[in-house]
């Protein structure tokens, strides 16, 4: 932000007395206030839900010696929830900075097409016996591995070189993403009734599906990742502003776009293969903290993003489990949610 | 200037439109006569014996000539829709699956099973035919608020609006049990084609015949609102009977056969790759084309198992992504996406 500054100083002092202004991510301390408040109200909210989660409706009492297994087994939903939430939301924000739209999410590059794809080819070519065995860290990180190498090859091929084009990658990664449901469509429709059930128990995306196993090396990768994103806010405020703008300012922007596109994947394929497809959750949770956070700063925007994500994904699970006792369709309704603000805001959307 | 570039400069300055675009050229009666071809194919292809069993020409009757003739119509009607929004929205990557007008029929459908408890086919057709109407108006509208940075974006809205419909349709069937619908509409399929099934298909050629009498307004609404009111074309209600012909065929192809990915979208391209954007011209050989891929698809979708059968669109999906994504980079060589 430094070089943005000193430009608008020389700006400011062009004119017939200097004038000093500053470059402060909030338009006012007004702003700012409300800013805090309401991160951490969310926080709070987030936390009070889990601990709902945690706590409420546990079927044996306090002093019961099955009581602690019992919170521990929650304990997972509640860390996959959170893994999932970190993971959605800098990799949103940040895709949408970097493609310079606020209204598509990274899980359109085919993610989950291809998470759907390797479990079902799994079960195809080796049986039901692989894919029981298909998991534990190996398999975890194999499929970690092969998305961010899908989408290094499509970043790699389509983004560099003179014909290098950000729209052209996303149409052509969510068509790739059509042509591999269709492939994993063709070969559910050979697989026999009980290997279909086992695979469309894997295939729905829930926080219960999460493996503990996974967490020793999810949880390390995702902070990585995302400390990774949140130290390239500055960089990110000025790639947003376009590449054209961004060159100006000095930025590399092929490489700083690279960069983050690569970070994007990780978190993505991280949370894909962890809780199962989410379409648009990152998409409700990038908008909503754009509301919330009025500024475009990202060092600001990142940690609101995830505490909307959080606090959505805990209040939903609470709500739907104790309230509403409808378990199986959690993802489903944060899904509508997401696809009716999405429509909403196609609907008032002046330009693109 | 040497005299023979005059001439060849002359020539190409003359109005392609008007009687010099013949249609009944040679290459299209070749192409012609390959879809015939297919077709007879697509006739003995098989499991039921048609020249041993006794019933086999009754067999042939019921359910081989229905499904050719299905075939037909679905691909003439898919393809003609997809070529009739790329004009409207003047947009190459504009067809019923990337801007969710399929999701929308398929919405439609549902709500009929949930108002209409074991609904008939009619019900069915009216139900898919009034949504995909309404989401494809709402997609245009849509369109003509926004103000475009690249063309590319229309797809990927589009995909995106799809996705939230689709969203919306899995939520409702999985609130009412009957994911079981969806499920099976999402991958289209000319299995069940017999006699008693398809005859609505036959709507398509009154769709087709209109499309045909109205191409030449079509095609000058494809230069724009302004150009094409100054030229006399009363564009509102032009968008809207387009949208409505679209809808009309997008549905009943819902209703009968299911979800058919790409065609739409691929042959309309390739067509206007070697043929330019005269509408009148180009449609016969939209149709034809559209025949024959879907044809050719169907007769693998029956053989690649064969005791069995694959869904066409599956087929069609895999091999439309492929043919999409070289489109995408041959307009990408060519610059023409900027």
């Amino acid at each position: 932000m430094s070089t943005l500054e000193s430009q608008i100083h020389t700006a400011g002092g062009l004119g017939a007395r200097p004038v000093h202004r500053f470059a402060r991510a909030f338009r006012s301390g007004k702003e700012e206030t409300r800013y805090w408040v309401l991160l951490t109200l969310l926080l709070l909210l987030g936390l009070l839900a889990s601990l709902g989660l945690l706590l409420y409706n546990n079927p044996v009492s306090v002093d019961s010696p099955s009581f602690i297994p019992v919170v521990q087994r929650r304990f997972v939903a509640i860390v996959a929830i959170f893994i999932a939430a970190a993971c959605h939301s800098f990799a949103t924000v940040a895709f949408q900075s970097v493609t310079n739209n606020r209204i598509i999410t990274p899980s359109l590059l085919g993610y989950e097409a291809l998470y759907s794809a390797i479990h079902t080819s799994m079960i195809f070519f080796f049986g039901a016996t692989a894919l029981v065995n298909f998991k534990g860290v190996g398999a975890f990180f194999l499929q970690v591995m092969l998305m961010v190498i899908l989408s290094l090859i499509l970043y790699g091929w389509l983004l560099t070189g003179k014909y290098g084009n950000l729209h052209l990658m996303l149409l052509i990664g969510i068509i790739i993403g059509t042509g591999l449901n269709a492939v994993s469509g063709f070969m559910r429709r050979i697989l026999s009734p009980s290997e279909f059930d086992l695979l469309q128990s894997r295939l729905i995306g829930s926080v219960n599906n999460a493996d503990a196993s996974y967490f020793p090396v999810a949880i390390p990768i995702m902070l990585l990742a995302v400390l990774c994103l949140y130290f390239f806010s500055r960089r990110l405020n000025v790639l947003s502003l376009g590449k054209d703008v961004a060159t100006t300012f000095g930025v590399k922007y092929q490489a700083s776009i690279i960069y983050t596109l690569v970070l994007v994947a990780v978190l993505m394929s991280i949370s894909t293969s962890l809780v199962g497809p989410l379409t648009f959750f990152g998409f409700l949770v990038a908008i909503l903290s754009y509301q919330a956070a009025p500024t475009y700063d990202h060092r600001y925007i990142f940690p609101m993003a995830f505490a909307i994500g959080f606090a959505i994904m805990t209040t939903a699970y609470f709500l739907l489990y104790h309230v509403f006792h409808a378990q199986t369709v959690v993802s489903v309704i944060i899904e509508l949610f997401g696809g009716i603000i999405f429509l909403t805001v196609i609907l008032r959307k002046r330009s693109l | 200037m040497p005299r023979n570039m005059t001439v060849e400069v002359e020539s190409a300055s003359q109005p392609l439109f008007s009687k010099r675009k013949k249609i009944w050229t040679f290459p299209f009666m070749i192409a012609l006569l390959t879809v015939i071809i297919l077709g007879i194919v697509s006739l003995f292809t098989g499991v039921y014996d048609i020249w041993g069993q006794e019933d086999g020409w009754d067999m042939f009757f019921i359910t081989r000539i229905p499904r050719t003739v299905a075939l037909m119509l679905t691909g003439a009607a898919m393809a003609m829709t997809g070529l009739v929004m790329q004009l409207m929205s003047q947009n190459k990557m504009v067809e019923p699956t990337t801007i969710g007008t399929t999701e929308w029929a398929g919405l439609g459908l549902l709500f009929v099973y949930l108002l209409f408890p074991g609904p008939s086919l009619v019900l069915r057709m009216t139900g898919a035919i009034l949504f995909s109407f309404a989401g494809t108006m709402i997609f245009f509208l849509f369109l003509r608020r926004v103000r475009l940075r690249t063309s590319l974006i229309v797809p990927i809205i589009g995909l995106m609006l799809g996705a939230v419909i689709s969203a919306l349709s899995t939520f409702m069937s999985l609130y009412f049990n009957m994911s079981q619908v969806i499920e099976n509409w999402f991958i289209g399929s000319f299995a069940p084609v017999q006699v008693g099934r398809y005859e609505y298909l036959w709507i398509i050629v009154i769709v087709t015949i209109l499309i045909f009498i109205y191409a030449n307004r079509l095609t000058l609404a494809g230069l724009g609102e302004d150009i094409a009111t100054t030229l006399g074309v009363n564009y509102n209600r032009l968008i809207l009977l387009a949208n409505a012909l679209v809808a009309v065929a997008v549905g009943i192809v819902a209703a009968v056969i299911g979800n058919l990915p790409f065609l739409g979208l691929i042959v309309p391209n390739v067509i206007s790759m070697f043929r330019g954007d005269d509408l009148r011209s180009n449609l016969p050989w939209v149709c034809v084309l559209g025949m024959g891929i879907i044809t050719l698809c169907d007769i693998l979708s029956r053989v690649i198992i064969m005791p069995f059968e694959v869904p066409v669109s599956l087929i069609l999906g895999t091999v439309g992504a492929v043919v999409f994504i070289l489109i995408l980079l041959r307009q990408r060589r060519s610059r023409r996406l900027r």
